[in-house]
């Protein structure tokens, strides 16, 4: 498609005659880019068979891209990057042991049915990796929630989770056995059978070695979520680099704050701080709010569209994890509040000048 | 003070290009193809015949309406032809003129009036006789901007040398090197509309223009206020609206005009060519423009006998460096391209400029990805990704409630869309739909 026509070696357009370098392709590849540092944080942490996956995943998901379009007969559009996103997002969805040819089913479904059948790049309603998430979920749901990497180890970067509420060492071992959230949520029962109090749980959980471990990336997760501090260097770097507006990730994790803090203050927590650095480092959250709540296609195109966008997402959140019936929330509200986007688009019209 | 108005953008501004160069003159073309249709309105209607003579500045065509101008000869010389000629935005009739003879302007000392002795009625009507219009770019007539009707009440004069298209310094230039002569004009144009009142708004990357009108007006001892404000550098900080708001904070009511919220907006050139036709009796014949881009080899700020062809131009200006991708006549963000160097200058020509392959966007465009980027973008609040995505599924019935009106045209969305997707355009279309419509 072009408006642009040449005559006698000129080129005829209209309006305007010059455009912002950025074009889908750059951006696309800067996001890839951006990702890469918590993606190869997860390899280094997890090992190889991590890099098996996330290869796994680009590449299928990129053929399904390529197959489906050169079977439809329709430009073959894998070189604007978006389907490596996607790819890449969906390895660094999974727990690190997880089986490879799992995402290579999540992605060919994430490209073909939540993407391509609805019209490709532009035109789906669900972010396709979290979409190829939610099915991976529901068809194999004891390969995406077992197979954790225990944190009671140390790596490179921080050393392993101290026992800072001296909990038994067998409640101790049981614990750091789940992610931090599984351990939120399954920890009581686990410390009720030995007569332990949850107190001495919140006081491990919101303790400031569990806040560096989080922080840094010594944690149970899945490939790509553990290291806070690598995604939101790619994070930091997308907003720099003008690629997303801040209006997503900060009302997205400002939600979950607040709503940790009025809960834990209400629970009566003597330092709800602790719980709020928790729940913002933990889970999927910097990944979630920074690189898939942000994806364009599926999220308000205004302002204040992102805004209520956001806040939904952390508010959907933040009552799964404590209510819900799954220890983690993030890609569940995002995968709802894409569904509520067009509604969001309708009802955040910006006002326009001039009118009253 | 407000903070400006919402969204804009910021592309290259590429000014550096033909900045700071001091005003040349260019010299009169043997040819001078003269269009009676130079102005927003009826074109004028030709009051000389072919073989003629005429003399520098004779009237040739008068104004078609009230809403019209008056145009006269660039040249003393003679009439030749009277013909349909391509233009800037289209075909229309253009008297020729051959050059031969004396230059009045250029031999005789000028004679000069004070305007400050003239009633506000002679001096608006020197200004409608010069032909003088808005010289920005929009070619609106000077003297009906003027003459608000009696019960709109205008309270500020603006005056708008915020140029915020890139690669253009014409204004810039202007204010540097007549800082006097427009405090003088704007004086002069605030007698007509009898207002005590007005603010002179530059972008903040014009330093030295901001100096010079502040030094000029501090030297001055005038009863008149006149402020000079440093605007943020935003594109587009001189659409009328936006400069209206971020001058006054004050919204222009959707579909309404400057006056309403008691506004007057001229251009600084429009403001110097006034003055120069109600002080010396010189009607609007020779105008100030940049020559810019990377393919010309002087590029600049010249004075030009309006009906100029762009291929005489080349010449005086070095010739090109090689084949241009495009040339621009207006700025890159709300110009129009053209194809033939046959065109002439006219009264709303601000700049022509040459571009390279790698200054201009090229490409096809692609499906909208909703970034977002083009909401952001517009000043006026629109969606521009819903008007582009209707307008280009052929969903005429969703457009109207998109409010296509109240676009300004500033190409800020397109420019931003990162799958190079021509949304104004678009909108343009849905404009002539929705207008079609409410007939
Ligand atoms: S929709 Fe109109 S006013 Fe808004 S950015 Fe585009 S061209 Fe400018
Ligand atoms: S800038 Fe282009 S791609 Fe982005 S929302 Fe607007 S039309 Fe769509």
């Amino acid at each position: 498609m072009t408006d642009i026509k040449e005559t006698q070696g000129l080129i005829l357009s209209n309006a305007p005659h010059i455009k912002t370098g950025d074009s889908v392709q750059k951006i696309m590849w800067l996001v890839v880019a951006s990702l890469v540092p918590a993606a190869a944080f997860g390899v280094y942490t997890f090992g190889l068979h991590a890099l098996v996956l996330i290869a796994a995943s680009i590449i299928s998901a990129v053929a399904a891209e390529a197959l489906y379009q050169a079977l439809l007969k329709k430009k073959i559009s894998v070189i604007d990057g978006s389907a490596v996103i996607t790819g890449l997002l969906i390895g660094m969805n999974v727990p690190p042991t997880a089986p490879a040819w799992m995402v290579v089913i999540g992605s060919f479904f994430g490209i073909i049915i939540v993407k391509q059948v609805f019209g490709g790049l532009g035109f789906n309603i669900f972010n396709p990796a979290l979409g190829a998430r939610a099915f991976m979920m529901a068809s194999w749901p004891v390969y995406m929630t077992t197979g954790w990497v225990p944190f009671s180890g140390s790596n490179v970067l921080a050393g392993g989770v101290q026992n800072a509420a001296g909990l038994p060492q067998q409640a101790f071992d049981a614990i750091t056995q789940a992610t931090p959230l599984g351990a939120l949520k399954e920890g009581p029962k686990i410390l009720q059978e030995m007569n332990i109090g949850i107190g001495q749980l919140h006081d491990f959980l919101f303790s400031s070695s569990m806040i560096k471990s989080l922080f840094i990336g010594n944690i149970g997760g899945v490939i790509g979520e553990t290291s806070a501090l690598f995604l939101l260097i790619g994070g930091i770097f997308l907003l720099a680099r003008r690629i997303i507006t801040w209006h997503i990730p900060v009302s997205f994790i400002g939600t979950v704050g607040i709503l940790a803090f009025a809960y834990y203050s209400a629970a009566g927590l003597s330092c709800p701080w602790m719980a709020v650095l928790f729940h913002l480092l933990s889970g999927g959250l910097m990944l979630g709010a920074f690189f898939m709540a942000t994806d364009m296609v599926t999220s308000p195109v205004s302002a204040a569209g992102m805004v209520i966008f956001g806040v939904g997402c952390g508010a959907i959140t933040f009552i799964i994890r404590i209510w819900g019936g799954y220890p983690e929330g993030v890609s569940y509200s995002i995968l709802l509040m894409n569904a509520a986007t067009p509604l969001i688009d309708r009802f955040t019209k910006p006002r326009v000048f001039g009118v009253k | 003070m407000f903070s400006g108005f919402k969204g804009g953008i910021h592309p290259p501004e590429n000014k550096h290009v033909a900045e700071d160069k001091a005003f040349t003159n260019l010299p009169v073309p043997q040819m001078c193809y003269i269009p009676l249709s130079q102005h927003l309105g009826a074109p004028a209607k030709p009051v000389v015949e072919v073989g003629q003579t005429v003399t520098e500045g004779q009237l040739i065509a008068e104004a078609g309406g009230f809403v019209s101008a008056n145009v006269h000869s660039p040249v003393p010389g003679k009439v030749v032809e009277i013909k349909e000629i391509n233009t800037v935005n289209n075909r229309q009739m253009a008297v020729v003129i051959e050059a031969e003879g004396a230059f009045s302007s250029s031999a005789q000392p000028r004679q000069t009036d004070d305007w400050e002795k003239l009633a506000p009625e002679e001096i608006l009507r020197r200004i409608r006789e010069a032909g003088i219009v808005g010289l920005g770019g929009a070619a609106f007539p000077a003297a009906v901007k003027l003459s608000p009707p009696k019960d709109k009440k205008i309270d500020i004069l603006i005056v708008n040398g915020s140029e915020c298209e890139p690669y253009l310094t014409v204004d810039d230039m202007l204010m540097q090197t007549f800082p006097k002569e427009i405090i003088d004009g704007t004086r002069m144009l605030m007698k007509v509309l009898g207002v005590t009142r007005a603010i002179i708004g530059i972008e903040n990357n014009k330093k030295k223009a901001v100096q010079a009108l502040k030094k000029t007006l501090a030297s001055m001892s005038i009863k008149e206020d006149i402020a000079v404000k440093a605007l943020r550098t935003k594109y587009p900080q001189g659409a009328e609206k936006q400069l209206i708001y971020s001058l006054t904070g004050k919204q222009v009511p959707s579909g309404g005009l400057p006056m309403e919220v008691g506004v007057v907006v001229q251009n600084v050139g429009t403001i110097f060519a006034a003055r120069e036709a109600v002080v010396f009796s010189k009607p609007l014949f020779e105008r100030y423009i940049t020559v810019s881009g990377k393919m010309i080899n002087k590029p600049g700020n010249y004075k030009v006998r309006l009906g100029t062809r762009i291929s005489d131009i080349v010449e005086e200006c070095g010739g090109l460096k090689g084949e241009p991708a495009k040339i621009v006549i207006g700025g890159p963000m709300c110009g129009l391209s053209i194809h033939s160097l046959d065109i002439p200058v006219v009264k709303g020509t601000s700049g022509i400029l040459f571009l390279s392959k790698d200054e201009v966007k090229t490409g096809d465009f692609s499906q909208c990805i909703r970034c977002g980027r083009c909401v952001a973008a517009c000043p006026i609040n629109l969606v521009p990704c819903d008007l582009g995505n209707a307008v280009e599924k052929n969903r005429y019935d969703l457009v109207e409630e998109l409010r296509p009106l109240d676009c300004i045209m500033c190409g800020s969305c397109s420019y931003s869309c990162p799958s190079n997707r021509p949304l104004s355009h678009f909108i343009k279309l849905a404009q002539a739909w929705v207008r079609k419509q409410k007939k």
